[in-house]
């Protein structure tokens, strides 16, 4: 029958010569490739001895900010969970009370704030939404764990731990 | 018999409609309607004597009647400027009046807080509209602006006197549907305010109304404060048999809750009949109302994002009956979505 493509190839078997019946050849064209590994860089990154760079724009763990005298950024203006694709984001507003001023920055704020990180797809819409710089994807990877409730992070993991930014050097923050 | 009246023929953006003489030019472009409607936030159909206060329904009029046809010499407040026989105008065609508005709306912002992410109007603010299509990105303005304390008026309504525009529809709601009005404008220019003389509370059956009617956050629902931004609720119209008003009302659902009772809103954000206190108050219960369908919003509103009320099949489906027959009980279910 004749080829349709034209790349039909008859293969012959030929009987091996002499070189190649005592395979000692391919046996030093094998091993010289192997040697020649032992001198090429390894790609490999030893995780925990060794972290990958992370990239300037990388997305983890969502962190809720707090401003120059630590007070909570956060108004529950319910932006970010309007722009979340994938609806991780809930949150219950609250009103400030009469000597609350130095804990919350505006009148109102979120007194439960709840980020369902199995949900989350990590896209920064949140971040890009939100009109008062409060939420930011700066944290490292979300951690894995054994159940599913565990992964709704309230504001006890999302919040930002207090500091005093007189005393934050130049180093710490870059 | 009565004398036939001659309706007056009036070109608004070059569409031409006949309207009865006495109409408003506002009123004309409403019966046209589309984006040639000028914005307005004093202007309010139900209520005698708004409007011509806050200047956003400015037009031009480039030819004043079949008689006169010379071009009025100034924009106009379309809200109080009754049409002329053979009237052109122009409203969003002409530069000038695009241009007035962006001044107007930079003018209301003066002292505007923009405190939307706080404010519960926002989502359904006009004022908040209003700046997104004609406002200036930055403000001009470099002083303080002013600012009041937060003030009850009566323990179901909250004044917030920062985010007025002094657009008077309150005092006039109070003036047409209640016998005795407690608050007014108080001083003058700068310095004027929405305020009880001496803090009174408002006490009325149909007081909550200011609510509906304020276009901006100043008169906000207190019993609703901070519960919950409205566009994670879900309107729904229901009615109920009451013996001080129509009972017709737009409920605000939150999950299974009601959580904010309203009238009922037009396109022009106007309600259609004004609700009691009572139904705006104290029935925020499922058994006390006859439900009747999801309030239809328009898709232009932040208010309808993640609300699926209609099933749009993709082209692919509409035009292949293959893929119909595949989907038959998904297209099934969606019937009764409609």
């Amino acid at each position: 029958m004749q080829s349709l493509s034209n790349r039909k190839k008859v293969l012959e078997q030929k009987p091996m010569s002499f070189w190649e019946r005592i395979y000692l050849p391919a046996i030093a064209k094998g091993l010289s490739i192997t040697i020649k590994h032992f001198f090429k860089k390894i790609p490999t990154v030893k995780y925990p001895e060794e972290i990958r760079p992370y990239s300037k724009n990388f997305r983890g763990q969502h962190s809720l900010k707090r401003d120059e005298q630590g007070r909570e950024r956060c108004t529950a203006c319910g932006l970010c969970a309007l722009s979340c694709p994938a609806e991780a984001i809930t949150m219950t507003a609250a009103e400030r009370k009469k000597g609350e001023e130095n804990l919350y920055r505006e009148e109102k704020y979120a007194v439960v704030y709840e980020i369902n990180m199995l949900r989350c797809i990590f896209c920064g819409l949140c971040e890009e939404a939100c009109p008062k710089e409060a939420i930011y994807l700066d944290g490292k990877h979300v951690t894995a764990d054994y159940l599913r409730k565990d992964f709704i992070y309230g504001k006890d993991k999302l919040l930002e731990p207090k500091f005093d930014i007189t005393k934050l050097s130049q180093n710490q923050q870059a | 018999m009565a004398e036939e009246v001659q309706n007056f023929k009036v070109t608004i953006d070059g569409i031409t409609i006949e309207v009865a003489p006495g109409t408003t030019i506002l009123n004309a472009a409403r019966q046209i309607g589309g984006e040639i409607v000028p914005p307005a936030m004093c202007y309010y159909s139900k209520l005698e004597g708004t409007g011509g206060k806050c200047r956003t329904c400015l037009v031009k009029v480039s030819k004043g009647s079949e008689k006169d046809p010379r071009p009025m010499p100034k924009l106009v407040a379309s809200c109080r400027t009754t049409v002329m026989d053979g009237m052109e105008v122009l409203n969003i065609t002409s530069p000038e009046v695009v241009d007035a508005r962006k001044a107007v709306v930079e003018m209301l912002l003066i002292n505007h807080p923009l405190d939307c992410p706080v404010c519960d109007q926002a989502g359904e603010c006009k004022l908040q509209d209003l700046s997104y299509e004609h406002g200036a990105e930055k403000t001009r303005y470099e002083f303080e602006r002013r600012t009041f304390e937060r003030i009850d008026i009566g323990d179901k309504i909250q004044l917030h006197m920062n985010r007025c525009i002094l657009c008077y529809r309150c005092v006039y709601v109070a003036n047409q549907l209640t016998n005795k009005r407690e608050h007014g404008i108080l001083f003058r220019g700068d310095h004027a305010e929405i305020s009880t003389y001496i803090h009174e509370a408002l006490d009325h059956d149909f007081i909550g109304n200011v609510i509906d009617v304020c276009p901006v956050g100043a008169l906000t629902d207190k019993t609703f404060r901070f519960k919950n931004r409205v566009w994670f609720t879900k309107p729904v119209n229901a009615h109920r048999d009451c013996p001080k008003c129509t009972g017709k009302v737009t409920l605000w659902y939150k999950g299974p809750d009601v959580i904010r009772v309203t009238g009922r809103k037009d396109e022009h954000n106007e309600v259609e009949d004004f609700i009691c206190d009572t139904c705006r108050f104290e029935t925020k219960r499922t058994d006390d109302w006859k439900l009747e369908e999801p309030t239809k919003i328009s898709d232009q509103s932040v208010i309808a994002s993640n609300h699926y009320l209609q099933f749009d099949p993709p082209h692919v489906i509409q035009d292949n009956p293959v893929l119909q027959e595949a989907n038959v009980e998904q297209l099934a279910r969606s019937e009764k979505l409609k």
